[in-house]
């Protein structure tokens, strides 16, 4: 059962990076890869607040394995971050690509406990 | 970023109107071709490297790189749904192999947490190893194969949300050194496992092509 909950989150978190991706990359004219960034960031946001549920109980293991493992997860994306990383500094443009990581990390680290801090204070 | 944006500016499309050699030949001087004529990217531009073959350059962004005729035209008229529904059919197959794999190695509280260590390093080199095999040695796979392999498997099977979530975590438990550990181990082994798998796979490639025009 919980391995159909995450293929169905996956089903639908997988397309629906490429499409924020795409609607994020319209709409710049740089090199740096703002869409898949963006993506992370908020991948992390929506897990941390639902972690953040789920530990004060108001979320289901099911709906964690949905939303979580699967949605999020597959929103999310490892790989192209680190492939992204890699071709800026391919192209020569090291700053860029050490302005991806930290930018990636930070913002997606503090989206994750913004999301886990601000779900905790609203369960009290 | 002025780089960047002297890619897109002045022509429309400069990374169509530029003809440029494949990948192929990449150690060769793109500019060499006196038809390609002077213009602006006349001499080498250390700030592009090489120029590569605009339909199949695999740009920076893998999954969404609108400089790509062949991307920019993913989704355009009927080709959409197909698209999305390889996107989903893939990411649950990577999804799927993330959550066997954590099924394998399950997490314990304040412990490292090897299952998406490992995922994010195996995708990292895997995406290094697909993204050369469809773009480089003048190879053309099947234009769905990157959407499908790329974007939906390997995007699907790793994951940042878990990784930065589980960092959080640690720290939450007052596991900060191991929270350190696992932050910067991820990063340096995912970078590094996709600067290995591109590196190699080019390598092998370039030699397949070497002896592909020694026999012809």
């Amino acid at each position: 059962m919980t391995w159909l909950l995450v293929i169905v989150g996956a089903a639908v978190g997988a397309p629906l990076r490429y499409a924020t991706d795409r609607a994020v990359q319209v709409r710049h004219l740089t090199v740096f890869p703002w869409g898949t960034c963006a993506v992370n960031v908020l991948g992390c946001l929506v897990l941390g607040a639902l972690v953040g549920a789920a530990d004060a109980g108001a979320v289901s293991p099911a709906v964690r394995s949905l939303l979580g493992t699967g949605l999020c997860g597959a929103f999310t994306t490892y790989s192209t971050f680190s492939y992204e990383t890699l071709r800026l500094c391919e192209r020569g443009r090291n700053g860029l690509a050490l302005a991806n990581v930290l930018v990636s990390v930070l913002a997606g680290l503090g989206a994750a406990a913004l999301g886990l801090i601000s779900v905790r204070w609203l369960a009290g | 970023m002025s780089g960047g944006d002297d890619e897109r500016s002045g022509a429309g499309e400069p990374y169509v109107s530029r003809r440029a050699e494949p990948y192929g030949s990449r150690g060769a001087n793109p500019y060499g071709d006196p038809a390609a004529g002077p213009g602006p990217a006349a001499g080498p531009d250390p700030d592009m490297g090489p120029v590569p073959d605009p339909d199949i350059d695999p740009g920076v962004d893998p999954d969404v790189d609108l400089h790509v005729p062949t991307r920019r035209a993913e989704l355009a008229g009927g080709r959409a749904w197909p698209v999305f529904a390889l996107l989903a059919c893939g990411g649950a197959l990577g999804a799927a192999g993330r959550y066997g794999l954590a099924l394998l190695l399950p997490a314990r509280a304040a412990s490292f947490p090897w299952a998406t260590f490992l995922t994010n390093a195996l995708g990292c080199a895997l995406i290094g190893v697909l993204l050369v095999l469809l773009t480089e040695g003048g190879r053309r796979g099947h234009p769905l194969l990157r959407p499908f392999l790329g974007t939906g498997v390997l995007g699907g099977f790793t994951t940042f949300s878990t990784y930065a979530v589980d960092v959080v975590g640690l720290l939450d438990e007052g596991a900060a050194g191991l929270a350190l550990g696992y932050l910067a181990g991820t990063l340096l082994v995912a970078l590094g496992a996709v600067w290995l798998g591109v590196t190699v796979t080019r390598r092998l490639v370039r030699r397949a092509a070497r002896s592909r025009r020694a026999t012809a």
